[in-house]
């Protein structure tokens, strides 16, 4: 049985001209232990889908219009708050792009990583110091000890997000979510995070949902891969296969927009266009206004999310024809 | 031999920190936002300026601008001296200088419609607004590759992308032979990036433009650049040709930089492999001494922290300020 | 540029200005108060013909008398009509909240774009504006008419006196933030001068703090002139003021109570109408509330 199991999840929000859908039908599922990586662009859902599966969005505006999050067997999305609260901390943690407005600035570090354990489990003061001097130690704190004491301002960025990760580990969830945990932080900063994270799952074996607009960071942690476009999961496959052989055109985009590290290239292979508006969404296919291969057809129907090799799913009508050939598929 | 268009020696802007007492006197510290910098770009290239955040990139663009005055040195525009000019004199100047931010949301006042926004520099530089200026506003819109509906449009309307077209359109409306774009990229999401870094070359082409490129992305530094500086802590510590400085990196900065760029493909992950720097950026409030890389060098010598490494050209064309790089070439850490 | 060839602006086509105007009226607390405070405002400015008795015409005869058919809101201690006296004391709170007002448009503008704008006038118009504000605004109030002397005019000087200081610290804030923005620093690249970057990127974006302040600021002024008839330092009895019709009703509030009470629920009307009013401007008008909505 996986740890997580998210079915055909749909989530909107009401605003001046109706109810406009975030996300719709976004379904996938996580093992323990496993390392999901998100990606998409600004209104794709990434963000909406972990708060929604963390039940953290604002009711109203937010409203589940339909599907089920089930995690560790149990449904989440028919919880109550005070249920839901039981879940959040040593069930499912999650940590945020903004490392300085997630802290609170009148408590020392200490204070709120204590905080945090406390709200769920019953240990004596001197128990509870030296769990969060451990988890202080264990993200990469120096001198963890003494910088209990410390108030958020009095650290550097890269620091505020290790206390963050501190925090959401010292109840030893099962699932973290991190929504894009390094994306505030320089590249240097950045890679030691990453780092953090990758070494954390492997010494607790617990879950990591990693949503990203960089493709770069998913390359460097993802072991499966969804991405998002305009509120819909478009493909889904392990990291490889999706570097490798994406089958949805805007997957490839998302490969070919980027410039490399290592190639000269004349021109970059752009997108035309603009991420629609979820208010102006166009019809059939959200990607067909802007990919060089739609057809009539594709602009007709929403093309469902379907199973087109082992273990690769895509949402698009053309993603065979236009894939290049496997050389599997070649071969004798 | 081509002279440089944008020349700076030992340009230094110093942010006075904690305010005036009560007498108006100074006291507190002084923020070390760019010293003692360097450096000449050469008509119709592409410098890259990277470096992470409070490495003095952006003050040292604006300080090309004179947006901000520098506390000391000097800056030379195409041949003329420009670090003292004042009133027309300057104004004349920025006619050839011009500047594209990041934030697509913040470059535009929300007050004027778009005709007003490109029209603003032509107008300040003598131009009657009328059908004669809308005509070349709209000309230039097309240039950027927005139609002329949009010019009675106000930026509320427009996405980041389209939003950062309407900059670039101001920025090159007067026809300026430098261009800063600062952070020019950055805000945007990855499919509309490529397309305004197309748009820039196109127009650097067509207008034959100087760039002065800062971005913290080192592959989209890496694909405009002709050249790349490296900056950390308010100096420059290595300028080169891009392929000499991407394939061999010299400071272990920058090769600490490179590495820490994600992978492109999950086969080549870096965890475990490539050498990472340990420890958090220092304040530009108070550099380390010596060599300002020192706290976090993993080549680190007793001399790094008592001197200053001058920049020297260990290899023709390739600038360095490292204790471990004699001046004469060869040498280098690996 | 064939990369744009799918893109399309938002539908929106609508002036800006126009949409705000349109949010404004379907802001419910902007809608109640603008009726509240525009009925008042209506009255006051058709006072010649709505009152057919002068408001300050005694008529020992008729002291005294309760509201009722002859005497809508009934006569005081000299015989007066007291709706006369209300309608032209309207029109009187009126007129000073807006003179007051518009002192403060002009002069609080000046004075705080100058001081967040040019750094260097910043400290010295900035400590002048603290010592104002030091004192607590109603004795500063009575201290200016003391001097002056009591007369509407000084009213309106000693409220303006009184109020340009905060009015001004709040367009200073707004200046200094907006001098940070990109598009002043683009003009500045541009060659643009001090004037126009005034004109044309601080000051238009600054009037939206502004004009909410402006509104509570006339509630202030109203309220001011109130207390200060009330206490004897504002315009001279027997001007009618809903202050001085509440000072001289006050030695009667037992017998005549309805003398203070009708004047005071007409101010009341008058400050909560502004009150929601202003809160319905700063509701459409301050950006940092309209993300949370």
């Amino acid at each position: 049985m996986s740890l997580l199991e998210v079915r055909g999840l749909t989530t909107g929000f009401m605003t001046g001209s109706g109810e406009i859908t975030a996300i719709e039908d976004v379904s996938f599922s996580l093992n323990a232990g496993e390392i999901l990586g998100i990606v998409g662009e600004s209104g794709s859902g990434k963000s909406v889908t972990a708060l929604s599966i963390m039940g953290l969005l604002p009711s109203p505006p937010a409203r589940l219009i339909s599907g089920e999050v089930i995690f560790e067997g149990q449904t989440l999305t028919n919880m109550s708050d005070r249920q839901m609260q039981t879940i959040r901390g040593p069930g499912i943690s999650m940590i945020f792009q903004e490392p300085m407005t997630s802290l609170n600035p009148v408590f020392s570090i200490g204070e709120q990583i204590m905080e945090t354990i406390r709200a769920h489990e019953r240990l004596s003061p001197a128990k509870l110091r030296e769990r969060a001097i451990e988890m202080l130690d264990k993200v990469g704190i120096p001198s963890a000890a003494r910088r209990m004491d410390d108030y958020p301002h009095q650290m550097s960025g890269g620091q505020r997000q290790r206390v963050m990760i501190a925090m959401a580990l010292a109840c030893r969830p099962r699932l973290l979510i991190a929504d894009e945990p390094t994306t505030a932080l320089d590249v240097t900063i950045q890679a030691q995070i990453l780092d953090l994270l990758m070494d954390l799952r492997d010494e607790f074996g617990m879950a990591i949902i990693i949503i990203t607009h960089n493709m770069g960071v998913i390359a460097e942690t993802a072991d499966r891969v969804l991405v998002m476009y305009a509120g819909r999961v478009i493909e889904e496959a392990p990291v490889a296969t999706v570097f490798d052989r994406p089958l949805h055109p805007y997957t490839r985009g998302l490969l070919e927009c980027v410039p490399s590290l290592t190639e000269d290239r004349a021109r970059l292979v752009a997108i035309p266009g603009t991420l629609p508006e979820p208010t102006r969404r166009p019809p059939g296919c959200r990607f067909s206004v802007r990919c060089s291969h739609a057809i009539p057809a594709c602009s007709a129907a929403l093309p469902p999310l379907e199973l087109l090799e082992p273990d690769h799913s895509a949402a698009c009508i053309r993603a065979l024809d236009l894939a290049p050939i496997r050389t599997a598929d070649l071969a004798p | 031999m081509t002279e440089p268009l944008v020349e700076v020696a030992a340009l230094s802007k110093h942010f006075p920190l904690g305010g005036k007492n009560f007498f108006g006197r100074r006291h507190g510290a002084v923020l070390r936002a760019v010293d003692e910098v360097s450096l000449r770009i050469m008509p119709g290239e592409t410098l890259g300026l990277v470096g992470e955040s409070g490495c003095g990139k952006s003050t040292l663009g604006r300080l090309l601008l004179r947006l901000i005055e520098p506390t000391d040195g000097n800056l030379i525009f195409n041949g003329a001296e420009i670090t003292r000019l004042k009133g027309a004199a300057l104004r004349e100047v920025r006619r050839s200088m011009q500047i594209v931010f990041q934030d697509p949301y913040g470059a535009l006042n929300p007050r004027m419609a778009v005709e007003d926004i490109i029209a603003e520099p032509l107008i300040i530089h003598g131009a009657r607004q009328g059908p004669g200026t809308r005509k070349q506003v709209a000309s230039m819109l097309d240039r950027v590759g927005l139609p002329a509906r949009a010019l009675d449009r106000f930026p509320h309307e427009f996405s980041g992308g389209q939003r950062q077209r309407i900059g670039i359109a101001r920025a090159l409306i007067l026809s300026p032979r430098f261009v800063v774009c600062d952070e020019a990229v950055s805000a945007l999401d990855v499919s509309v990036q490529a397309q305004i870094v197309n748009l820039l070359q196109d127009l650097q082409r067509e207008m034959g433009l100087t760039y002065l490129f800062i971005a913290h992305d080192l592959s989209v530094v890496r694909h405009i650049s002709d050249r790349v500086a490296v900056m950390y802590l308010g100096k420059v510590v290595e300028v080169a040709q891009k392929h000499a400085i991407y394939a061999a990196p010299l400071h272990p900065y920058t090769q600490a930089l490179i590495a820490a760029v994600p992978a492109s493909h999950p086969a080549d992950r870096s965890r475990g492999k490539r050498v990472r720097i340990a420890g958090d950026i220092p304040s530009a409030f108070n550099p380390p001494s010596g060599c300002r890389f020192h706290t976090r060098c993993p080549y680190v010598m007793p001399v790094c922290r008592e001197v200053v490494p001058p920049l020297v050209e260990p290899v023709p064309g390739h600038h360095v300020a490292c204790h471990l790089i004699d001046a004469s070439p060869a040498g280098a850490p690996t | 540029m064939s990369e744009l060839a799918a893109e399309d602006f938002a539908p929106q086509r609508v002036h800006p200005a126009r949409a705000t105007l349109k949010r404004l009226f379907h802001h419910r607390l902007f809608v109640t108060g603008l009726a509240l405070f525009g009925v008042i405002a209506i009255i006051a400015a058709l006072a010649p013909w709505i009152t057919d008795v002068d408001p300050n015409r005694l008529s020992m005869r008729n002291k005294f008398l309760s509201p009722n058919g002859d005497w809508v809101f009934g006569t005081d201690n000299f015989g007066r009509s007291l709706w006369s006296r209300t309608v032209w004391g309207a029109q009187l709170s009126m007129i000073i909240g807006a003179s007051v007002v518009a002192l403060n448009a002009v002069f609080g503008t000046l004075i705080g774009a100058a001081a967040g704008y040019f750094r260097r006038l910043d400290n010295m118009l900035m400590r002048v504006n603290d010592a104002l504000m030091a004192f607590p605004a109603i004795l500063l109030a009575i201290a200016v008419t003391s001097v002056l002397g009591p007369s509407t005019l000084n009213v309106i000087l000693a409220l303006g006196i009184v109020y340009i200081p905060r009015t001004a610290r709040i367009v200073r804030s707004s200046v200094i933030v907006l001098r940070e923005m990109e598009y002043v620093q683009a003009a500045v690249a541009a060659g643009a001068g001090h004037w126009r970057i005034l004109r044309h990127h601080i000051l238009p974006n600054a009037m939206a703090p502004m004009i909410v302040q402006l509104s509570f600021l006339f509630a202030y002024a109203v309220l001011s002139e109130a207390t200060l008839s009330f206490l004897g330092v504002g315009a001279v009895p027997p001007t009618p003021t809903w202050g001085n019709i509440m000072a001289e009703g006050r030695d009667y509030m037992r017998d005549a109570p309805w003398i203070i009470t009708i004047p005071g629920i007409a101010l009341m009307i008058t400050v909560m109408g502004l009150n929601l009013l202003g809160d319905g401007l700063r509701d459409v008008l301050d950006p940092r509330l309209r993300i949370q909505q």
